[in-house]
């Protein structure tokens, strides 16, 4: 299959006007030895042909919409509703380009715009980017930036965390002179009084989720007292849904806030495409990574909306950069603008409330099993961990027999809790899921 | 008609917000255990407009942009082709929008299945030995690579400092460098837009961990030296770095892998028809040489028989660069383009591209400077020095070129040409779209020379013409403040 | 007005004034024009300690970033504040409320291999 128009008469029409006899004469630069390849790529097959082949492939693939989801640990099972995709699938959005030429993208430009404000009225922060890759790094980014500012060389990242976003903060973190270290947890929590032995004026930044990888609540206020007080910056790293009840990284003296943006209006999706969201107090507004959307006006005094800031980007300071980052990840933001819309301030604190309702029903429900135990005496939002002493193999069958998939294993992150699972719900589970959920477990 | 400008935060509608369940009286009960620092007071101040408006509002916002769906994209380095829909309708079906990332391995052979074939098809096309699907985007593969030659030197107790990039670079080659740590030095571009070998040879010494460049480089012409540069670079102990963003020239006619590319990325949302969803999401995957392989990010998809599985002993590893596998979604548009056009349509897309870019070259060259003589490849570079000298410079051309209906070609880059117009057709343009595009470039000059004001003003039929951006980063208003 | 004759430059296009131990430092016309419209400037902390031709601060123009060297070595002692509301000041009077930084020098000798305006009109560009 192909999606080339040029037909016989439309090559040999071309080939007359560059005065070319073939193709090959265009091309003949390049030395023989590097045309003599052999790959092995399959020949193409037709729309039909494609449609059947990945229909059966995703067959392999147990999918939630015929299964119960308690699975969350950074990608969550929210409900989309149809409108999101319908908007984001039109093709001024989908197959436009980066909004570079302003006049030409004032859609993507305003809704960009839109999608900062937003983020940063959830946040109680000041200033936001138009998107970045995904949550973990944002957070990189985030410390980043942190290290920049202060001059300082430490991070502090609490063993809360998730491990994917503490492995790719290590990672993003490979070549700079700066050292990271692991807050140990208490009770599920990051343990305050290690926290405060660790505490120095070569601290750049401390890190904190909220919830954490555990879905556990930290002592916030008191974090950001500490880190101040040694002049280090705040990064939280946050669940957007949970700021629907959840006190904003803003009002708890956050200077950088990050986190994840797919349970805004983006579907799992096997982990990706997301966003990260990247929002910051004014004083770090210069130093902020990615692109940015302003409101400015045009040379007739009508609104506009434009890329602005550029100066720190990559195609201008190249090796100055803030960040290498060009493309982010926009039609992902962009459903997460369009989500929040439709569901305003008084939607997602309603939004917020199913989540812990339904996550505190299934938490009391579950303990009343024998062999069940909650590992973290703390607060929490839509998230927990469970000890379940139950054979491993026979509990998955049985939760697999009752279409359930989940939860996680914590075994396989924290060695030492291997009887341990962390269980996720959301708006979407039923009482009839949870009935299922403690069947399996009681059957094994 | 009258355009609307107003921002969500100044309509005035009311969302129920009835597709979600109600709530239930119980809430209060489970909000009372949160301690009472960490509970929100009152709602976030987000505006909340009924369906029909949200509708409205996207709608009409959409239809203020240019597309490829509507508009003739002739971006250089950007590789604005169709994006056929069947891959939409693919990642959008449940089976692989409903998977998450964390259920049993054998839960998700599918997804496995896609990831696994789609690093060795690509390694097949570029001619590598292995690839990492996880980078997000170009610039996020550049920054693993990269990551992935500082390990490597680093293992081998090399003491590379250096990083070699063409001054005719994209910014993100120096920007990714630095976040390295090396110190990037340039290289000159000779007067054909070539790597100057006689430059590359004076900078090249022992410090050298990497070369990073393109071929064809940004100004559409092939690295004919390319052999003899991998050979220098090997020599002096380096590594030569690929940036795909030009893949689409070499598709099925050569491959980086063969010219000695020890690392290479893609942009799947370039040569790969991944859609560019107006900035993102894309995908950067990155192909290595056998021995970078235990430098790839964990974790990798192995297969093991008639299974596929994640390989979670890698001890070298560069780490992970984002959460979970990469951006599944984009992989897998790719994948299914790659299943659909197969051997003998990847071939096609090389050629036609080359043969509609050099074709418009032709064409144009009575028109424009053209400051590289000889055949392009799947892009090249004009100049608009006749017309600036005329008082009309490439910007106004591009604004120009936005009331024919076409988004303007890249401008201003490469930073070596004076008044570059960069062009980049594709090959899924027809050839009616191509004269249209000449008879447009042509009536634009006949304006310069008659009524140069008109090119000066322009554009005149958008919803917004000129933009202060002098006043926009000034006084910087990133956010709707009532 | 300043007398551009009694002022020293650099090939990198900035002004020096020396009086005593204390260096006021701008760029001159040729440099505002070849920037056009400052949109932001990023001025060095007071207090940090720069070498003769080390980067001190950064210009910055809607498409492009500049760097503003230290003609001479010492610390900065002040700063100009009013540019942070005002970075236009930079476009418009480059030489008298558009000076950038001030600096307490550590080697006065170095202003002496500056340039004269003469030498500095001879180079490339610089006729103003």
């Amino acid at each position: 299959m192909h999606y080339i128009s040029n037909t016989a008469q439309d090559k040999a029409q071309m080939l007359e006007a560059i005065g070319v006899p073939s193709f090959e004469g265009l091309i003949s630069n390049i030395s023989k030895n590097l045309r003599n390849f052999k790959w092995n790529v399959p020949s193409g097959v037709s729309e039909l042909e494609l449609g059947r082949e990945m229909a059966e492939i995703g067959h392999a693939n147990k999918n939630f919409k015929y299964a119960t989801l308690y699975l969350g640990a950074g990608n969550y099972d929210h409900f989309v509703p149809a409108v999101i995709d319908r908007l984001a699938f039109r093709g001024e959005f989908i197959t436009a380009y980066t909004p570079y030429q302003g006049e030409a993208s004032q859609g993507t430009l305003q809704s960009m715009y839109e999608y900062q404000s937003l983020i940063c009225e959830l946040t109680a922060m000041d200033f936001s980017n138009a998107s970045m890759y995904d949550g973990a790094s944002s957070l990189a980014e985030a410390a980043l930036l942190a290290l920049r500012f202060t001059g300082r060389k430490k991070i502090l990242i609490p063993a809360s965390t998730h491990p994917e976003y503490r492995e790719v903060v290590r990672t993003y973190l490979s070549f700079v002179d700066a050292e990271i270290l692991r807050v140990p947890m208490k009770d599920g929590a990051m343990d305050m009084e290690q926290f405060e032995r660790l505490m120095d004026d070569n601290v750049a930044a401390v890190i904190l989720q909220q919830p954490n990888f555990f879905g556990v609540l930290e002592e916030t206020h008191k974090v950001s007292e500490l880190t101040h007080k040694s002049g280090a910056l705040l990064i939280a790293c946050v669940n957007p849904i949970s700021l629907g009840i959840l006190q904003p990284p803003g009002e708890y003296g956050a200077d950088i806030a990050v986190g994840e943006g797919q349970g805004l209006g983006n579907p799992v999706s096997f982990g990706g495409p997301h966003f990260g969201f990247f929002v910051v107090k004014e004083p770090l507004l210069r130093k902020i990574p990615g692109r940015i959307a302003g409101m400015t006006v045009d040379k007739n005094g009508r609104r506009a909306f434009v890329l602005t800031l550029q100066a720190r980007e990559q195609h201008i300071r190249r090796e100055k950069a803030t960040s290498n980052i060009c493309t982010n990840q926009a039609l992902c933001a962009l459903k997460g603008a369009i989500y929040l819309t439709l569901l305003g301030g008084e939607g997602i604190r309603k939004l917020a409330l199913l989540n812990l309702r339904n996550a505190h029903k299934a938490h009391e429900r579950l303990l009343k099993i024998k062999g069940v135990q909650t590992v973290f005496k703390k607060p929490f939002f839509n998230e927990f961990a469970l000890n379940i002493s139950r054979d491993k193999k026979k509990l998955k069958n049985n939760l697999r027999k009752r279409g359930i998939l989940g939860p996680l294993a914590l075994g396989d992150f924290y060695p030492d809790m291997d009887s341990s699972y962390l269980v996720a719900v959301t708006e979407k589970r039923t009482d009839d899921d949870l009935k299922r959920f403690v069947e399996a477990i009681e059957a094994s | 008609m009258k355009s609307d400008s107003r921002t969500i935060f100044e309509k005035h509608s009311f969302n129920p917000a009835s597709w979600l369940p109600e709530l239930d009286g119980s809430e209060e009960k489970a909000l009372a255990k949160l301690p009472e620092g960490c509970v929100r007071k009152g709602e976030p101040n987000l505006p909340s407009l009924s369906e029909l408006d949200v509708v409205r509002h996207f709608t009409n916002l959409s239809q203020k942009n240019f597309c490829v769906d509507t508009n003739f994209y002739p971006l250089g380095s950007c590789t604005m082709k169709y994006n056929p829909k069947a891959l939409d309708a693919i990642a959008a079906s449940t089976a692989y929008a409903q998977i998450h990332p964390y259920q049993d391995e054998e839960d998700v052979q599918g997804a496995l299945k896609i990831l696994y074939e789609m690093q060795v098809v690509l390694s097949e096309i570029t001619g590598m030995e292995e690839f990492t699907l996880q980078p997000a985007a170009g610039a996020h593969g550049e920054f693993c690579g990269l990551l992935m030659a500082g390990a490597y030197h680093r293992f081998k107790k090399n003491k590379k400092t250096k990083v070699l990039i063409p001054d005719s670079a994209h910014g993100t080659n120096p920007a990714s460098a630095a976040l390295c740590g090396f110190e990037v030095v340039q290289i000159a571009t000779n007067a054909k837009g070539h790597v100057d070998v006689e430059d590359l040879k004076r900078k090249l010494d022992g410090d050298v961990a990497c070369l990073m460049m393109t071929n064809p480089n940004t100004l559409g012409l092939f690295e004919e030296d390319i052999l003899e540069i991998a050979s220098r670079v090997h020599k002096a102990g380096g590594l030569l770095y690929y940036d795909g963003a030009n893949m689409n020239a070499l598709v099925g006619i050569c491959r980086p892998g063969d010219m000695g590319f020890d690392i290479v990325h893609l942009n799947l949302h370039k040569t790969f028809a991944v859609p560019h969803g107006s900035g993102g999401p894309g995908s950067g995957p990155v192909g290595v040489k056998k021995e970078l392989i235990p430098f790839l990010p964990h974790p990798r998809i192995l297969r093991k028989g008639q299974k596929f599985a994640y390989e979670k002993n890698a001890p070298h590893s560069i780490g992970k660069l984002r959460s979970f596998y990469g951006n599944f979604g984009a992989i897998i548009r790719s994948y299914a383009y790659i299943k659909a056009l197969g051997d003998e349509g990847l071939k096609s897309v090389s050629e036609n591209a080359i043969l509609n870019a050099n074709y418009l070259k032709a064409r144009l060259k009575d028109i424009f400077d053209v400051p590289y003589n000889g055949f392009c490849m799947h892009e090249f570079v004009i100049s608009a020095k006749k017309q600036k000298a005329k008082g009309v410079k490439a910007l106004d051309i591009a604004k120009r070129l936005l009331d024919f209906g076409v988004y303007a070609p890249t401008i201003y880059f490469p930073l070596i040409v004076e008044e570059a117009l960069m062009v980049e057709p594709t090959e899924t343009e027809s050839k009616e779209t191509l004269d249209r595009f000449v008879e447009i470039l042509a009536e634009i000059d006949k304006e310069i020379n008659e009524n140069p004001q008109k090119v000066l003003d322009a554009p005149h039929t958008t919803p917004v013409s000129r933009i202060d951006e002098v006043t926009a980063a000034r006084q910087p208003n990133l956010r709707y403040r009532s | 007005m300043t007398d551009l004759s009694k002022l020293k430059y650099t090939e990198t296009h900035e002004w020096v004034s020396l009086n005593g131990k204390t260096a006021t430092v701008g760029i001159t016309d040729h440099a505002q024009k070849e920037i056009s419209d400052v949109v932001f400037v990023e001025l060095p902390k007071e207090g940090r300690v720069v070498k003769k031709k080390e980067s001190a601060m950064v210009i910055e123009s809607v498409k492009a970033a500049f760097d503003i060297y230290a003609p001479l070595s010492g610390k900065i002692a002040k700063v100009n504040d009013s540019l942070k509301d005002k970075p236009e000041t930079v476009n418009k009077s480059p030489y008298e409320q558009g000076w950038l930084f001030q600096m307490e020098c550590s080697d006065p000798k170095e202003y002496e291999s500056l340039l004269s305006q003469e030498q500095y009109l001879s180079v490339k560009g610089a006729g103003h």
